[in-house]
């Protein structure tokens, strides 16, 4: 990561784009748990229109190409302002995840596809949250060396992969319920080695308890978002509780995974220059 | 930067490797009432038709013993077009609908196995209607032959979109909006049951049992059934229903004869 003096509008923007990204997985999880994903059966078009009618499933589809449509547009005009590795990279995302939306449409959810646009989903927003830790140069004073926070980050990623499947039947529950004892294991190692060795680092510290805090919740909203399955799984349609409790669960978790990917680029950047070390960590450009 | 990068890629590879392993696993069928593809003749050909004359007759009902099952409220205020279609009242799932005889409703009945191999039966030239009126399936249920013409009907002021979603038939979705032209569909291979669902209104649903012959049915107001003009033989009888699954009974039946196989599900 080199140093560069980066306007505060182009950090804000980024903001904005962060924002956009996590409402657009928010979107997508409306789509999957309302059961919506195909109610517009074409693509780009919906419905053959630009704006279809709005009922049913399909304000939940229609509502998230558009919000789909306003991050790859947020994206490309980043993109083409930073011109970085990672900005080039989050614009390759999101086309390849409208790519694989329309896929998904077109040729009726194969199982590759709708678990590919999910992961695809976390991993722009793991990117674009990388792309703002970068903007404000956030780097830790006393770096660390230990392999702990990208595990952590692989393992929620790998959930991430783990919850889609189960979504789409591929695998059982169990899976991904173990998956969550081992994420959550790597979490506590990753978060509570840096407070027992940084604690009195803010730059560290704060991260590390957020991505503790995120997760911790991530396991009560699983817990809930089986149980509401359980106890709604003879219902003739998508419940508001289980709806609620699954988009829940979507957005912590990628809550979760961007505070995960955000640890591990402040621990493993190196302080920049001395005005990073004077600021704690926190360039002021 | 470099190790963000590795990073980065460690992740992709996660992805890519665990995306294979899902997807070549994930594929595969359940192992249900299903077979491998039985293509009948098309009408016109060397295809047998059911000999309802001399051939051999199966009936019987399906009844329901146990608790009578509580029906579910559909919640149709996502679509006030599709309330209004009720005038108000509200609208039961039909998932499991109990006959006021103790039958159930709404049960597929074919000839799973039994029937000489290799023969092939002749597609009917009639249409079966799967209309969406009241933002429901009517019937929500239907048999047909592999090959044969289903009319997909929308009487809705509202648009829908139809989506089967079968394991060995080909998928395919597509929209119908109010006052288009019915579409017809045919499915190429057997499979009991496929599912359809409207994806615009989530409590749609509907089932089609897609058969190579024309030895099936599905039972109505009365819970019974009859297959008619089937070749003297031993048949393993199968009923399917969405809730309780399937039932299997061995039936002998000769020229003329009629047999009566009933079933019963328990709640």
């Amino acid at each position: 990561m080199h140093q560069r003096n980066v306007g505060s509008g182009l950090r804000g923007f980024a903001v904005v784009l962060a924002c956009c990204t996590f409402g657009l997985v928010i979107a997508g999880a409306l789509v999957t748990s309302n059961d919506a994903a195909l109610s517009v059966p074409d693509w780009p078009l919906s419905w053959g229109k630009l704006v279809p009618t709005l009922e049913g499933g399909i304000r939940y589809e229609f509502a998230h190409r558009a919000i789909a449509f306003l991050v790859a547009i947020l994206t490309t005009i980043l993109a083409i302002r930073m011109r970085t590795r990672l900005a080039w990279s989050a614009l390759a995302l999101v086309l390849a995840q409208a790519a694989v939306g329309g896929m998904v449409v077109k040729f009726v959810t194969p199982a590759w596809a709708t678990i590919s646009h999910a992961c695809l989903a976390q991993l722009f927003f793991a990117v674009v949250v990388a792309i703002v830790v970068d903007l404000y140069s956030v780097a830790a004073p006393a770096v660390m060396r230990s392999p702990a926070p990208l595990v952590a980050a692989v393992a929620l990623f790998a959930q991430t992969i783990l919850g889609a499947a189960v979504r789409y039947g591929l695998v059982l529950p169990v899976a991904h319920i173990a998956g969550a004892a081992v994420a959550t294991i790597l979490v506590m190692w990753a978060a509570l080695s840096i407070l027992m060795q940084h604690m009195e680092n803010a730059t560290l510290r704060r991260p590390a308890m957020l991505l503790l805090s995120i997760t911790f919740s991530q396991v009560f909203l699983g817990i809930g978002a089986y149980m509401a399955r359980v106890a709604y799984s003879e219902a003739p349609q998508p419940m508001p509780v289980m709806v609620w409790f699954s988009v829940a669960h979507v957005a912590v978790g990628s809550l979760a995974f961007g505070a995960a990917v955000a640890l591990a680029m402040i621990v493993y950047c190196q302080p920049r220059s001395e005005t990073v070390m004077a600021n704690r960590g926190i360039v002021i450009a | 930067m470099t190790k963000i990068w590795m990073g980065a890629v460690l992740i992709a590879g996660v992805t890519l490797s665990s995306l294979t392993l899902v997807s070549c696993g994930g594929d595969k069928p359940p192992e249900t009432a299903k077979s491998e593809a039985t293509a009948p003749a098309a009408a016109g050909g060397a295809a047998a038709t059911p000999d309802e004359a001399n051939g051999g007759t199966v009936t019987g009902k399906v009844a329901f013993a146990g608790e009578k099952p509580k029906m579910a409220t559909l919640d149709m205020s996502a679509n006030p077009a599709c309330e209004r279609a009720h005038k108000g009242s509200n609208q039961k799932s039909e998932e499991v609908v109990l006959n006021d005889n103790g039958t159930l409703k709404y049960v597929f009945v074919w000839v799973k196995s039994g029937l000489p191999d290799g023969k092939q039966w002749a597609v009917p030239t009639s249409t079966v209607s799967l209309d969406q009126n009241g933002c429901m399936y009517k019937p929500h249920m239907i048999g047909i032959m592999t090959g044969q013409n289903i009319e997909v009907k929308n009487s809705d002021p509202t648009n829908h979109n139809i989506h089967p979603m079968p394991t060995v038939n080909a998928d395919w979705n597509e929209s119908q909006s109010p006052g288009q032209a019915p579409m017809m569909k045919t499915f190429a291979r057997q499979e009991v049951m496929v599912p359809v669902k409207c994806n615009v209104h989530p409590w749609m649903r509907s089932y089609i049992g897609v058969v190579g012959h024309p030895f099936f049915a599905v039972t109505g107001d009365d819970g019974t059934f009859t297959i008619k003009g089937l070749p003297p033989g031993t048949y393993t009888i199968q009923t399917w229903h969405e809730k309780y699954g399937p039932m299997e009974q061995t039936v002998t039946v000769g020229a003329k004869e009629s047999k009566a196989v009933d079933f019963s599900y328990k709640g």
